[in-house]
Parts: structure tokens; C-alpha cells; sequence
């Protein structure tokens, strides 16, 4: 199958998670993308490590996140290396970084600059926090985008401290976005024959993830959002919405009707709270009681008894429970990569289909300056 | 400017937050959005109880997301509407929906059909589960998804039992991947004529978001997902990554090497953590000290020492405190929209710049059928 971005280059000075993570996506749907990385240690991303897992050198996160690429090392202090990137940049279509403001001006490589070498190229970058103001300066980084944004009062019980997301969900959205505005630039371009530039931000990406609890507060008197009590899975939506442990483990409640799900238990205490006034008004009331019911059975119990009456329900897994499930192996959501030192990475694919195919792709992450010979030689550098 | 998707229609069947999250992203890029909804109720997402409160009489949730497009009713079941829909999806370039698997088709509406009508249209489709196997029917709800997809093991401390993530996740990552594909869809068929079928569904793009700990797990021999006693931030992640409570608020710290910030702190206990592989192996007890050491000063006062030697932190903030700060504001992240009718609120925009430019767009969310005559007037000689 030919793949939508065939013939697109992608030129990759991002490091860490977010620019690297739109570079996958682009080179999942079929784009060629060339990571630019300063030589010998190449990106910073390399050495981040999560359990201390490392494979041939560099870090599982880097393989994970940077499969699908090639590596061409250049340092960008060095003019004649810079002067090879930049021929380089004359047959891209698309360059994406996540220096902080200025780095780029200082090497030359600056939007204004690149355009009149290639018009017709696609510049994108990522910022923690924009381009100017009082916190330009600030390290862009998962974490302390989370806990600026607000996001970490959503989370968790009324009780509990603030509670980020356990994973990089800025990085992952704002890389969503770039690979967004990047396409979207593309798609312009087959109209106008002209680049663009594409600016993200970590914490503008983490305000839109809240967009509709923030339109929320900014048009209920802006009262701060409230978690429930127990079991909360989200401050702004009433009973039985949330997680609750049974007798053998733990099930999850989405919306529905109280009476519908008075009747499906057949909880007399249950009844008579009305969904629109009660739901949210005597959120912990309700859930206790839920609570203190569910906890005298198994979840395969209440799964039996609540399924068929149409009541949003599910299990909850642990990644054991899940990868043994026909559900989940139907998917094929795995595959497997082979490094040239022998080793295998065993990962996920891109989540996205085509025509119904699925998107593997057999390439690893690419060993720093892998290609750069190979890159040299191709476009006569 | 120039809008990327200016000369793009796209008719939106989908409902709740997966779709409509994708269409709100191709609206704001330019793109003419028109929301196909049943008669009477709509879009279920007007009536989705939120806090108790409305928003000019729907849900705010449902005003957030369907700002900028517009909607025309029609009862699919009926053939004189769905004639009137078809004849829409013909002038059209790009078709989403989220029903569950088989609905489309059973409506006639599916893309195999669709693309003999119009080769060049790009169609979007999200399930929950994907279309086969055991779970294809179970509903493709935001929760649900998170408590099969493992997502519930990450967030919280150690010994809290399963915690969701506090917002639409499976929702919101999914409709941005249909947006990708739909783009990527878009710009191969302005190079080859043809269109495509882009399909996604939430459990994938909630294991997309998972890939570094799917991946670990596939390398650890599956191990437990482990969170750290206290202050987790990520169950992956070495010390002192976490949110610490201060004496005035919290502290937020990313990752650093332990010896450094013992030095920083004056914490000559951190200072003993010499190897790195020590801050992952010893992580729940360096976070204890920390958060002993951190509770004794403002938030403010560890900041003026760390920030200065490059130390990733920040302060914890609320939206009544960040929506105050200079630092939020200089983003110009709000704006107002105003409905037909004339009644206005306050909402974000699109979180994407172009050119130097916000994307910002005053048009605020239909009433239900608003534009269906409209629409069928524009039509006409195509309907």
C-alpha cells in the first residue's frame, strides 16, 4: 500500500518526547524522517531512561519513540557542518525542533532565515510555554507543564494532593498538535506551493486537553473543579460515574441513570435520586452507597448482572490482564524490531489505519550518525 | 491568511467527544463543519450532566466542543433525509463518524458505498474496541476504555488501587489521531485524486499514549506496574519526580540528579545517593526525605534556589491562579464565541499557531437544525 506521506522529508533537530513523538507519527504514515543529532552522544533523549532500561546504549523510551528514522549527526557549532545541514534543509519539506527560544536564531536555522532558502518548507516548533512573556525561560518539560496547567486538580480524590497524570501527557498532546498543524500546512501547500510556520506549545496543548472543564469554569462563576470523594475518575461528572473496588478486585462505572442502575442492582436505597439534580449534588453520598454494595460481591458478578441491562460498565486491568485478553491480541498491536547488534525491540504500532490495513513498520531507532554517510552520499553533500 | 482546510466541507456524523474533537481541530484549521444530528435530541453530548450547571441551556461540554460548525437535522432512517445526505456527502471531502461497528452500514452510509458516489472523500471512523474480535460491541465509552487499557495503574500513590486519568483521555487522543489521518488522507488526495478510509479506535490510541511503559513491560519480563509510595508522578520514572507539598503549596520536580539537589536544599541526606541506578532502586525512600525536607519552606523560596541552577521545577498552580499570571495571559488562550441567537461565552481556542498567528474563530456552538434550511437552500440544485 502506498502510504499518504510517500515523498515527504522530515528533518528532525527534536529532542526528548514531544517533536520526536509527531516525527513518528509522520513516519508512520509513510514520511522519511532524518533525525539531525550532535555527534557521538546525539540527542538528549537517548540517555533519559524509565526503570533504567537501556538497549544497545540507548535508552528503551529512545527506541520506543524513535523508530522508523534515520540519524544524521552534525554539529551545528561547526560551519561547515551547519552548511551540510542546510543543504540538506533545500530538499525537505518539513523541519521540526523544540530548542528553547533562540537557539535557533543563534545557529541561522530561524524560521525567517530557512524560508528564503526553502519557501516552500514546513517549519514547526514546539515551546514550553510560547514565545514570549515571563516564562519563556522556564524548562519545557512534561511534568511542570502538568502542574501549571491546573491539570493536577482533576485527577485523583478530594482529598489527595495534587495528582499529575502518570505519564507525559503534555508531551504527548503537544507532539499530537504539531504532527496536526504540520499536515494541515502540507495540505495548504499542494493549494498554495508555499511552506509555513507551525508553533505548539507544551502548556497551550494542556489547555486545550481541559478545554471543556475550562469552559466550564470560565462560564459557572468560576467554581474550582471538585473531585469526588471516592473512587473520582472525573471532577466535573456526577454519580456512579468512577472506580470501585468488589469483592475480588475493582469495577468501572460511566454515566447512566441511577434508577436504571437501582432497578439493574435492585437497590432499594438507590432509588428516588434524580439524575439531573442529584447525580452531581450528592455525588459522595451516592457513590458510598454504590460503594458499600459493590464490595459484598466479585466484579464477574456484577459484570453478569449489569451487562445485559445495557449499564456502562467494565472491568479493570493491569497490563497482564489486558495482553492475555483476544480483544486485545486481535488488535496485533504489537511488533517487533530487529537492531543490527542482533537485540529485539518489542513495542506497539501506530494507532492509526488505512484502507482497514494496519501501519507496522520494521525499522529501529537509528544508532547516532548511523546514516550519515549514507545521507552525504545520496544528496551529494 | 490563508486557512489550510478553507475550501474543505466536512460532514460530521459523530457525537459525545472522539469525533467531535477531530472536527473541532479541522474547523479551526479552516475547515466548514456540519454536524449531522437526529431530530428532537441531537447530539447526546447537549444533555451530558455537567456539574450541575448549563450552559444557555445545554451542556458546556457540548458548547466547548461544537463551537464553529454548523448543524443540520435529519433522520437517517428515513430515506427522503437520508437522499438530502447523501447528496451532501457527494459535494463533500471528508466524512466522520463514531458509531459502533456495523451501524453505518447498516444505514447505508458506509464507506464502500460512499466512495463509489465519491472517490475523493476521506472517511474517518472511531470505535472503541475496533471493528472485530470480543469486544467490538461493548461500548466505546472514555472510562471504560482507560479501566481495560491498564491507563488506571499509573497515576496516584502505591497503595490507592486503580485511579482514572480525571479527563476524556481515550476521547480526546483519539480524535486527534483521526485528525492526523484525516490530514494525512487530505494531502494524498491532493496529490493523487483519490480519498481513503482512515479508522482509529480509543483503546489503541490509549496504548499509543502507554507506549513507553507497554513497551517496558514487554522488556521487563512483566513486571507489576509499581507506583512509588508517595508523590508519584510516573510509576517509571526515578526520584525525585513527583509533586511535593511545601509550606505554603506544592513543588513540582521533574527529573535531576539526587546528590545535587541534596547539595541545592541543604539536605546532606539526599547527598549519599551517589549512583544514579540508586535515585530508580531507592526512589520511594529518597521521596520521603524530600518530602520531609521540602514541607519546612514556601514554595516560592525553594524555587528562588532551584530555578537559578537549572533545576526542572515549578510551582503547582490552580486555573484561579494561572488564569491571573502574566505567563497565561500572553498566550492569548481565550476567546468568546457568540451563537446565533446571539448569547456569548468564553472558551479556548485552538491550541495550534500558524504563521505567527492564533487561530481564533467567533462562532459559537448551533442550536440544534439550525442550518438545515440554510444548508438545503445552498444545496439546492445539488440536492
Amino acid at each position: 500500500m502506498k502510504l499518504p506521506l510517500e515523498g515527504i522529508l522530515v528533518l528532525e533537530f527534536s529532542q526528548f518526547m514531544a517533536g520526536p513523538s509527531a516525527g513518528l507519527k509522520l513516519a508512520d504514515l509513510g514520511a522519511r524522517v532524518i533525525k539531525i543529532e550532535r555527534p557521538v552522544h546525539g540527542e538528549g533523549g537517548r540517555q533519559i531512561a524509565i526503570k533504567n532500561l537501556f538497549v544497545n546504549g540507548s535508552s528503551l523510551v529512545f527506541h520506543t519513540v524513535n523508530r522508523n528514522k534515520e540519524s544524521f549527526t552534525a554539529n551545528l557549532k561547526d560551519p561547515n557542518d551547519l552548511n551540510l545541514v542546510k543543504k540538506l534543509i533545500l530538499k525537505a519539506d518539513v523541519l521540526t525542533h523544540n530548542f528553547r527560544p533562540g537557539v535557533m536564531e543563534k545557529l541561522g536555522l530561524d524560521y525567517e532565515t530557512v524560508q528564503k532558502l526553502n519557501p516552500r518548507l514546513v517549519y514547526a516548533s514546539i515551546t514550553g510555554y510560547g514565545t514570549k512573556g515571563p516564562w519563556v525561560k522556564k524548562p519545557g518539560q512534561d511534568l511542570l507543564a502538568q502542574s501549571i496547567s491546573g491539570l493536577t486538580h482533576l485527577t485523583g480524590d478530594f482529598d489527595d494532593p495534587p495528582t499529575p497524570m502518570g505519564l507525559a501527557v503534555a508531551d504527548i498532546f503537544c507532539g499530537t498538535h504539531l504532527a496536526q498543524g504540520i499536515l494541515a500546512a502540507l495540505v495548504r501547500r499542494t493549494k498554495t506551493n508555499l511552506g509555513g510556520l507551525v508553533e505548539v506549545s507544551l502548556l497551550e496543548s494542556m489547555l486545550d486537553f481541559q478545554f471543556e472543564a475550562l469552559t466550564t469554569y470560565l462560564n459557572d462563576g468560576q467554581k474550582p473543579p471538585k473531585r469526588a470523594k471516592k473512587g473520582s475518575a472525573h471532577a466535573y461528572l456526577g454519580a456512579p460515574y468512577g472506580i470501585y473496588k468488589t469483592a475480588d478486585g475493582h469495577l468501572a462505572l460511566a454515566m447512566g441513570s441511577l434508577e436504571k442502575l437501582a432497578e439493574a442492582f435492585e437497590l432499594k436505597s438507590l432509588r428516588g435520586f434524580s439524575d439531573t439534580s442529584d447525580a452531581f449534588a450528592k455525588r459522595d453520598d451516592i457513590i458510598q452507597l454504590i460503594q458499600d454494595f459493590l464490595i459484598e460481591n466479585t466484579t464477574g458478578h456484577w459484570l453478569k448482572m449489569l451487562g445485559p441491562n445495557g449499564i456502562w460498565c467494565s472491568d479493570v486491568y493491569d497490563y497482564k490482564k489486558l495482553l492475555n485478553q483476544k480483544g486485545y491480541q486481535i488488535l496485533q498491536f504489537d511488533q517487533k524490531l530487529s537492531l543490527r547488534n542482533g537485540e529485539t525491540i518489542h513495542t506497539t504500532r501506530c494507532p492509526i489505519r488505512i484502507n482497514d490495513k494496519r501501519l507496522f513498520s520494521s525499522i529501529p531507532a537509528p544508532e547516532v550518525g548511523q546514516h550519515t554517510e549514507a545521507i552525504q552520499k545520496e544528496f551529494n553533500l | 491568511m490563508l486557512l489550510p482546510l478553507e475550501d474543505i466541507l466536512v460532514i460530521d456524523f459523530s457525537h459525545l467527544l472522539s469525533g467531535p474533537a477531530a472536527t473541532l481541530k479541522l474547523a479551526d484549521l479552516g475547515a466548514r463543519v456540519i454536524k449531522i444530528e437526529r431530530p428532537i435530541k441531537g447530539d447526546l453530548c447537549r444533555e451530558l450532566y455537567v456539574s450541575n450547571s448549563t450552559l444557555n441551556g445545554e451542556s458546556s461540554f457540548f458548547r466547548a466542543i461544537n463551537r464553529n460548525k454548523e448543524s443540520y437535522v435529519a433522520d437517517l432512517k428515513n430515506e427522503v433525509d437520508k437522499q438530502q445526505v447523501l447528496r451532501l456527502i457527494k459535494n463533500a471531502d471528508v466524512v466522520v463518524h463514531n458509531f459502533r461497528p456495523g451501524v453505518m452500514h447498516h444505514l447505508g452510509l458506509d464507506y464502500e458505498f460512499l466512495k463509489t458516489e465519491n472517490p475523493g472523500l476521506v472517511y474517518g471512523e472511531i470505535s472503541g474496541y475496533g471493528t472485530e474480535g470480543p469486544w467490538k460491541h461493548k461500548p466505546g465509552q472514555d472510562l471504560l476504555v482507560q479501566a481495560l487499557s491498564g491507563v488506571t495503574e499509573l497515576s496516584g500513590n502505591a497503595n490507592k488501587g486503580p485511579i482514572a486519568l480525571g479527563l476524556a483521555m481515550a476521547d480526546m487522543l483519539a480524535g486527534g489521531h483521526l485528525a492526523q489521518g484525516l490530514l494525512a488522507g487530505l494531502y494524498q488526495r491532493a496529490n493523487t485524486g483519490h480519498g481513503c478510509k482512515v479508522s482509529v479506535n480509543m483503546l489503541e490510541s490509549l496504548l499509543d499514549l502507554q507506549f513507553e511503559t507497554v513497551t517496558t513491560y514487554y522488556h521487563d519480563g512483566g513486571e507489576p506496574t509499581q507506583r512509588t509510595a508517595s508523590n508519584n508522578a510516573h510509576a517509571y520514572l526515578s526520584a525525585p519526580y513527583g509533586i511535593y507539598e511545601t509550606e505554603n503549596g506544592h513543588l513540582a520536580l521533574a527529573m535531576g540528579a539526587v546528590p545535587i539537589l541534596g547539595q541545592l536544599l541543604d539536605c546532606p541526606e539526599l547527598e549519599t545517593y551517589e549512583d544514579p541506578k540508586s535515585w530508580f532502586t531507592e526512589r520511594d525512600a529518597i521521596k520521603q526525605t524530600l518530602a520531609e525536607h521540602l514541607k519546612i519552606g514556601t514554595t516560592e523560596h525553594w524555587l528562588s534556589i532551584l530555578e537559578p541552577a537549572d533545576i526542572w521545577c515549578a510551582d503547582v498552580m490552580d486555573w484561579e491562579r494561572l488564569l491571573e499570571h502574566d505567563g497565561f495571559k500572553v498566550l492569548e488562550m481565550l476567546q468568546t464565541v457568540t451563537m446565533g441567537e446571539g448569547f456569548s461565552y468564553q472558551t479556548t481556542r485552538c491550541p495550534i499557531r500558524l504563521d505567527g498567528e492564533i487561530l481564533t474563530s467567533t462562532k459559537g456552538s448551533p442550536s440544534l437544525g439550525e442550518h438545515t434550511e440554510i444548508i438545503k437552500d445552498e444545496f439546492k440544485s445539488n440536492l
